[in-house]
Formats: structure tokens, C-alpha cells, sequence
């Protein structure tokens, strides 16, 4: 062993290289004050680890980064934990990067005869916060998605060179495959190289010019080894177990859905350490053509200004000028970034940006699920965009929200409750039980509430909960305030209950059915239910229930496959006195087509094909020829297509995809 | 830089004492194993608290001596800690790297997929390629109704036999020549029968035969494996 050792060392000096390294003399002893710098090599290190490994799960094209992410994510053993780190590690870059800085600039380290190794600190700076922009696109998720596409748009400023600038980074005018390659090739490739060079010259230099001792110097001198290496790797297992306490808190690192062009995502920011740039922008001095000014021009100054402070340092007044300066710049900064987290929690949007939060967080839930579960054969976005339980409410929203409830909400359980104003609702509802009480929050809502607990955004989202009660309120009330339902409550349609309730005289006129539309007045009330109905025996009443089974049965539903297919002998009967005693044939066509009735045929009601036909055009001879109250041709006038209006019936229908634990939670 | 002028002799004795003396595996052992030897005389620990403190005398030998073992001690913690904190994102990349070799397999079925009608198959022996379409599960997508590679089937005295494509050597695609009736591996000219024996060439065992069932009278179901390269039986990639 000697041997080796003496040879090695014989042809590389290993040994005065080592000694070299670790005999630095440290005038004053070690502190704690120097870690920072050792921190983010350590942090390097183990992004330079991390990421290399990641890379080995990750591909960088639009059809596959999201899903390369989330495999990574949800599927590989151990792979939230190596993308947490990462993640994690990214986001106490920043800080460590700011901690160094700022004791670089206290004890005066940047001063001659240092100045180029500040700038190298400086350039350094300025690499590692581009690792996180481009980091942050990967993912290829709502979040990063639209927030890069600010950060890329802000190049199209650049006086002069700005679209072309911005084409070459994005790979040309839209987002895309080549976004993505380029991005990656910059965060795993250029990036890294050059930071790797930097560093180098980084610690070259800082070892030419010895440590800058923060006075007073109180403590006799010491090596490097051991005592400053002591208190340095302390220091990395501190950042090393915070960030694992994250990771672990949060299992891995926040995923929203796959990114999606079609779906603005209002709650799209840039991470916490740009938000303060984010905010600038807002202000209005910068509005119009003078945004070139916040976006390029004044950060361009400053950072312009931190290079030159060497030389403003040289006066002991320059030194105090420029300690000063970056201390109110942190001050300015930290405000900015405060007014961003306060207008996004309550200010005037800031229940739009709740609603983008939930409905992201239940739309990536559902995306990872169905990728999992039936696999992803093209894009998890097309997987999304299939997905009736995912489509169905927001065109029910769009569509048939304005009329039509689901449940009492508007399908996205952003709840439309029947107050006229929202100062009734408030009225009705004390702060107390404003979560606890299901006349004032929908208990789907609540249900969101308690599922994405533990997310990244949850903790905004709480925020926004206790400190915007107006917030709160317009969430409860919906989108805006809307009139009372005027249309039926679709939650349930054609299941048995529902039909039941449709053919109870009083559920039938109120709101939840009919109450608001012209069929209150009509036929089937006036002569059926009231004249006829009130006034039904025991016998009957059974009877009518048989005929509501039987109706129900023409829908298929997946729900009630099972009870269907048990009870086919009462269905039958159903059917016989759907014909016979209860003559539902008088004014509706069953089982063969009747030109003659103005009901709605009866014949596969609820099925998806009748719901198809009945949304493309209610007018439908087979439908209400005469008495169609309001609703639209939906396919005939081309406000939807057939395959929208199919999810619409997939989605309220329940006939979708649920994996065993989602459908046991129903 | 003044303070390290006036260490510098101290510095380059230090570096002559240690080529001379200790024997070490590592740096890190190197120092600590001087340390917990501590000869006062002859460590370097003692040549540092000279460095930081020149005036030390002799009445001092008693606490450098305790500081000696503290300091043992902090380079303990030093490479533990840092020991720890480096194999943190190894430990994690390497955990996730070993995926495959954790992840299972999901077997549907008995194996046998549909290739072909018992009509598309030439009546006169000579073998035809079919492609084997599957459901392929590759990461994080599942495709339906892709290939998922071929095979050979033809006719001998009536009943069907199924071969493999890849040859049992390194893997290549064996092609079928029919101006000489064989097989013929272009990478390493292995040349096989129809029968799929060898003839001549490197392969250790004969072209891979793979299970088939007649079903429904013409179809032809096949159970479609992949094979280890190299044996001599073949033994299937699971």
C-alpha cells in the first residue's frame, strides 16, 4: 500500500496537492461566517449529481417531458426523492447565493486586488438563476409553462435584436419541441460547463488571494483543515437536512398539470426568488412602451453598478455607499416579493387565482392517475383531453352552467347558491362556519379542501382562505353571482332517485326540476303529476316506482348496471306499466317512434346516445318539437361538437375512468 | 497574504516531514492516523499549533496534547459528515437508477398473441416474417397494437413451426435467403437450416423455436418471447 501511495504520488505530487489545498491559512481562525461559499460548491455538487441522474429519466420533447417527469415522479422508486433534492437544492440556491454575497460585501472581500473574482461571483450569480429559468420549463407542466413564456416574451424587449433573441431561445415563434431541446441542452449542458469553469477560476483566485478576514481579527490564525472544513461541512449537512425536510414534507417536488396552450393558467408565477422582478413589472411606471425599462434596462444598470463596486469601494464611504445599496436593494426586493404573495392572496384577482390553483392541482391529480392507470398512448394532455370526468364540467360550466346545475354548482363545484346578492350570502353565513357549513361551501369543495393538503400551492391557497374573506365568498358564489337555476339539476340524470324526484309533484316544479322553465305549466305537471299523481294509492305509488326503474334502466348507466340487471324482473313489470297502467305512451313514444306525442321519447332515455341527440338539437321531433323552453341546438348550431357534448354525457353519465380508490372515495 | 508569508517555512517543513514519514492509504486517514498516533514530536498537528502560536513553549505540551485528540476528532466528524451529506444525492440518484431492475413486469394472459391466419403461411415449407403486434408498455407509455418484433413461421409436413428473428449469438436480425433456402446471421455469418440447426457460423445454439397453438382452426397464436444471447438453450429475458 505504501508502495502504491509513494508511486502515485511520485508521478502526480497528489500529496502537496492535497496538503496545498488544505493547509490554507485562514488569518483569524475559521468562522462561521465563511461557509457560504462551501455551501454552494456542496450545492453544485450535488445538483451536478442529481441532475446527471435525473437526466438518465427525463426526455426533453413536448409529447414526453411531462410524462418522462411525472414517470420519474410517481413511478420510480426513489425518484420523487432524487427530484426533490433537486428541486429542493434549486430552491436554497438562491439563498446561499444571496448569504455570500452579502458577506463578501460586508468584510469588504471585493475590493482590490479581488475585483475580478467578483465579477466571476457576479457571473456566477447570473448562471446559476438562468439554471433555474430554464430548469423551470422541464417539467413541461402548466406552472412552468406559462411562466417561462413571460420570461421568453420579456427577451422580445431587448432594443433592436429582441424578436430574433426571442426566437432563438424559444426555437422559433411558438413553444415547442425545440423549446424544450434547447432548454435542456442550456441547463445540462452550457450551463453547467460554464459555471464548472467559473468555479474554478472562482476558487482560483480566492485561494491567490488569500481569505478576506472580517475584522475584528480576535482569534489567532488557523488552517483550513480542519477546523474551517469542520464548521463548513456542518454547515452543508444544515442546507443538506433542510432540504431534505422539504423533500420529504413534500413528498418530492410540486407537478401541476401537462402543460396545455388551449388553458390559460392564471395562477402561473416565477419562483419565489423572481417574484420581486415579477412585481416590478406591475408597477405602473413601467406600463405601456416603458416596459423595457423594468424588464431590461434598469436590472441591466444595477447589475452594471454591482460590478463596478470594487472600484466605488476603494473610499472607505464608497464601501458604506455600496453595503448600503444592496441592503436597500434586498429591502426593495423583499417588499416587492411581498406585495406579490399579498395581491396574489388578497388582492382584487387573487379568487382567480384560487380557482386556476384547485383546478390545476384536481386536473394533474387526475392526469397522473389516468396515466398510471389506462397509460399514456400518445400525450398525458390528450389523455386530459379526452377524459370525460376531466372535460365534462368545464364545458358543463361554459355551456350548460348558466341554466343547468350539477348538484347544486356549476360542475367545477365552484358553488352557485340561490342568494341574490352576495351581501345576502354573507348574511347567511357567519365566519365561523364558513368551511364547516354545507349550506355555504359545497361539499365537494370541502373535499378538494382536505385532498390537496399537503401541496406546494395548498399553503397559498390557506392563505388566501383566511385572509380574504371577499375571496372566499366570490369562490362560494362562483364565477360570478348567477340567477337561480332555471334549468334541472343534472347531478344523478336518469338514475332512479332522479327519476323518482322527477315524478314527485313537488320536487317537479321546484327549481331543482322545472320550477324555473315553462314546463311548470305544462302537460305533465298539470295533468300527470298534479291532477293524477297527488292522488295515487299505496298500489300506485308502487307501480310508479316500477316505471321509474324501468325508465332508468333505458339509461345503461354504468352505476347501476348491477341493481339493473338484479331486479329485471321488476324492470319488466316497470315497462308493462309504463305502457299500460300508468299510459306514459299517451304523450311520450316508447320502445317504437310516435309522431303523434309532444313528450320527449322515452325510448333509451338517458343513454348516451339519447343525451347526445337531445344537447345537438332539443327541438328534435323525438324530443320537445313544440315546448323546447330556451335551450339551444347545441350540435345544430355548432356551439359544440359531437364529441364535446359526448363527454358532457360520459361526465354526467359517471362513465369514465376510476381507478379502485377514487371510486371507493364515491 | 502577509499572514502566509509568515507560516511559509512552517508550511514546507510540514510537506518534507510527511513525504518522510507516515504511510497513508488516504489523505483524510493520512491526518488522522497521525493524529491518533500522536507523538507530539513528529505530528503535524503539532507543526500546525506551531504555526498558529510560534510561542507555544514546552509548559504547553500538556493541553496540545488535548488538543490534538479534539482536533483527531473534528477530522472524525469532518469526513463522517462529509461522508454523509455526498452519498445523500448518490444515495437518491442510484436508488432511482436500480429502477429497472425493481420494477415488475406485468404478465396478461398466457403469452400467446395472435400473429396470423394458417392461409398466409406458403403451403411449399419455405418460411414467411410476420410482425408480432403487441401492447407495449415502454416507461411512461403504453402502446396498443404495435410491433413488438417478428418472427418466422412456415409449413413443415403440414404442421406450423415458429422461429425467432434475433439470432442466439449477439442479437442480430437473421435474415432468410431464399436463393440458397437458409438462414443467414449478416452480422457474424452464423448461417442456420430451415429447421433452424445450425450450419455453420458462431451461434452457440440453434435459432430460437417458440411455442404455437392453432386456434380456432386457422388462427395462429404464438407465445412470443425474448431469449438471453450467448447460452446454449435458450433462456427467456424476464
Amino acid at each position: 500500500m505504501k508502495a502504491l501511495i509513494n508511486w502515485i504520488d511520485h508521478r502526480t505530487g497528489f500529496r502537496s496537492l492535497t496538503k496545498e489545498v488544505l493547509l490554507e491559512n485562514i488569518p483569524g481562525g475559521s468562522r462561521w461566517r465563511y461557509v457560504w461559499g462551501s455551501t454552494l460548491t456542496f450545492a453544485l455538487f450535488v445538483q451536478f449529481i442529481t441532475g446527471i441522474f435525473l437526466w438518465m429519466g427525463y426526455s426533453a420533447s413536448s409529447g414526453d417531458a411531462w410524462e418522462s417527469v411525472n414517470y420519474i415522479q410517481n413511478e420510480m422508486t426513489g425518484g420523487w426523492l432524487l427530484r426533490g433534492i433537486h428541486h429542493w437544492m434549486a430552491q436554497a440556491m438562491p439563498i446561499l447565493l444571496l448569504l455570500h454575497l452579502m458577506q463578501v460585501l460586508v468584510d469588504g472581500a471585493y475590493k482590490a486586488p479581488r475585483e475580478v473574482n467578483f465579477w466571476f461571483g457576479v457571473i456566477l450569480l447570473k448562471l446559476v438563476l438562468a439554471l433555474s429559468l430554464t430548469g423551470y420549463l422541464l417539467p413541461w407542466d402548466q406552472k412552468g409553462y406559462w411562466a417561462t413564456k413571460v420570461a421568453t416574451n420579456l427577451a422580445n424587449l431587448v432594443p433592436f435584436i429582441g424578436p430574433e433573441i426571442q426566437k432563438l431561445v424559444v426555437g422559433g415563434t411558438e413553444y415547442g419541441h425545440h423549446t424544450l431541446t434547447r432548454f435542456f441542452a442550456l441547463h445540462a449542458g452550457v450551463l453547467p460547463a460554464l459555471i464548472v469553469l467559473l468555479v474554478i477560476g472562482h476558487i482560483y483566485l480566492f485561494r491567490r488571494h488569500g481569505i478576506t478576514p472580517a475584522e475584528p481579527i480576535k482569534k489567532k490564525d488557523a488552517f483550513f483543515w480542519p477546523d474551517q472544513v469542520f464548521k463548513d461541512a456542518v454547515a452543508c449537512l444544515a442546507v443538506m437536512a433542510t432540504v431534505l425536510f422539504f423533500v420529504i414534507w413534500y413528498h418530492g417536488a410540486h407537478l401541476s398539470s401537462p402543460a396545455d396552450p388551449s388553458e390559460p393558467f392564471s395562477a402561473a408565477r416565477p419562483d419565489w426568488y423572481f417574484l420581486y422582478l415579477f412585481q416590478f413589472l406591475k408597477l405602473p411606471a413601467f406600463a405601456g412602451d416603458k416596459e423595457v425599462w423594468g424588464a431590461i434596462y434598469i436590472p441591466s444598470i444595477f447589475v452594471g453598478f454591482i460590478c463596478l463596486m470594487p472600484f466605488i469601494g476603494k473610499w472607505k464611504v464608497g464601501h458604506f455607499f455600496n453595503v448600503g445599496v444592496m441592503f436597500a436593494f434586498l429591502g426593495g426586493a423583499g417588499a416587492l416579493t411581498y406585495l406579490a404573495k399579498h395581491e396574489d392572496i388578497s388582492g382584487p384577482n387573487s379568487s382567480n387565482y384560487l380557482k386556476a390553483i384547485l383546478d390545476d392541482e384536481r386536473d394533474a391529480k387526475r392526469a397522473i392517475e389516468l396515466a398510471r392507470h389506462v397509460g399514456i398512448e400518445s400525450t398525458a394532455l390528450n389523455l386530459l383531453k379526452t377524459d370525460p370526468k376531466t372535460q365534462g364540467p368545464k364545458l358543463f360550466a361554459q355551456h350548460c352552467a348558466s341554466c343547468h346545475r350539477y348538484d347544486g354548482h356549476d360542475g367545477l363545484a365552484h358553488s352557485l347558491p340561490d342568494a341574490n346578492s352576495l351581501n345576502e350570502l354573507k348574511q347567511r353565513t357567519s365566519t365561523q362556519n364558513r368551511f364547516t357549513s354545507s349550506n355555504s361551501v359545497h361539499p365537494e369543495w370541502l373535499a378538494r379542501f382536505k385532498d390537496s393538503g399537503s401541496t406546494n400551492d395548498w399553503k397559498a391557497v390557506e392563505s388566501i382562505l383566511t385572509a380574504n374573506k371577499e375571496g372566499v365568498f366570490e369562490v362560494i358564489a362562483g364565477t360570478k353571482l348567477k340567477e337561480a337555476p332555471s334549468a334541472p339539476d343534472l347531478k344523478g340524470f336518469a338514475s332512479r332517485q332522479w327519476i323518482m324526484d322527477l315524478l314527485t309533484p313537488e320536487i317537479y316544479i321546484s327549481n331543482r326540476f322545472f320550477g324555473g322553465t315553462i314546463h311548470k305549466d305544462g302537460d305533465m305537471y298539470r295533468r300527470f303529476l298534479n291532477r293524477k299523481v297527488t292522488k295515487y294509492d299505496n298500489e300506485e305509488k308502487e307501480m310508479l316506482k316500477l316505471v321509474a326503474f324501468a325508465l332508468s334502466a333505458e339509461a345503461k348507466l354504468p352505476l347501476q348496471a348491477e341493481i339493473d340487471k338484479a331486479d329485471a324482473e321488476k324492470i319488466q313489470q316497470g315497462v308493462d306499466h309504463l305502457i299500460d297502467d300508468i299510459s306514459c305512451i299517451n304523450c311520450h313514444a316508447f320502445q317504437e317512434p310516435d309522431p303523434d306525442v309532444e313528450g320527449p321519447d322515452l325510448t333509451g332515455y338517458g343513454s348516451r346516445q339519447w343525451i347526445i341527440d337531445f344537447v345537438k338539437n332539443p327541438e328534435h321531433e323525438k324530443f320537445y318539437p313544440e315546448s323546447n323552453d330556451r335551450m339551444p341546438s347545441f350540435g345544430t348550431k355548432k356551439i359544440l361538437t359531437e364529441k364535446e357534448i359526448g363527454l358532457i354525457a360520459d361526465w354526467i353519465r359517471d362513465d369514465y375512468f376510476k381507478s379502485s380508490k377514487s371510486s371507493a372515495t364515491n | 497574504m502577509d499572514n502566509k508569508k509568515e507560516i511559509n517555512p512552517d508550511y514546507s517543513g510540514v510537506t518534507k516531514l510527511d513525504v518522510e514519514g507516515e504511510v497513508v492509504s488516504s489523505l483524510d486517514s493520512d491526518i488522522n492516523r497521525e493524529v491518533t498516533k500522536e507523538d507530539s514530536s513528529s505530528s503535524i498537528d503539532c507543526h500546525l499549533s506551531e504555526a498558529e502560536a510560534p510561542t507555544h513553549s514546552e509548559e504547553n505540551v500538556a493541553t496540545e496534547d488535548n488538543q490534538g485528540e479534539r482536533r483527531g476528532f473534528i477530522k472524525f466528524l469532518c469526513i463522517v459528515i462529509g461522508g454523509i451529506v455526498s452519498a445523500v444525492p448518490f444515495g437518491a440518484g442510484i436508488w432511482a437508477y436500480i429502477n429497472p431492475l425493481t420494477r415488475e413486469k406485468g404478465v396478461d394472459g398466457d403469452g400467446f398473441l395472435k400473429i396470423t391466419s394458417l392461409d398466409a403461411i406458403p403451403d411449399d415449407g419455405t418460411p414467411a416474417k410476420f410482425s408480432v403486434i403487441a401492447d407495449k408498455e415502454d416507461a411512461w407509455n403504453k402502446f396498443k397494437n404495435i410491433s413488438v418484433g417478428a418472427i418466422y413461421l412456415r409449413k413443415e409436413a403440414g404442421k406450423v413451426k415458429a422461429l425467432h428473428t434475433v439470432c442466439p449469438h449477439l442479437g442480430c436480425f437473421i435474415d432468410y435467403r431464399s436463393s440458397k433456402s437458409d438462414f443467414f446471421c449478416p452480422c457474424h455469418n452464423s448461417n442456420f437450416k430451415l429447421d433452424g440447426s445450425i450450419v455453420s457460423g458462431v451461434s452457440p445454439r440453434p435459432m430460437d423455436p417458440l411455442k404455437i397453438e392453432i386456434r380456432n382452426k386457422v388462427e395462429v397464436w404464438v407465445k412470443f418471447q425474448n431469449f438471453q444471447p450467448g447460452h446454449d438453450h435458450p433462456i427467456p429475458l424476464s
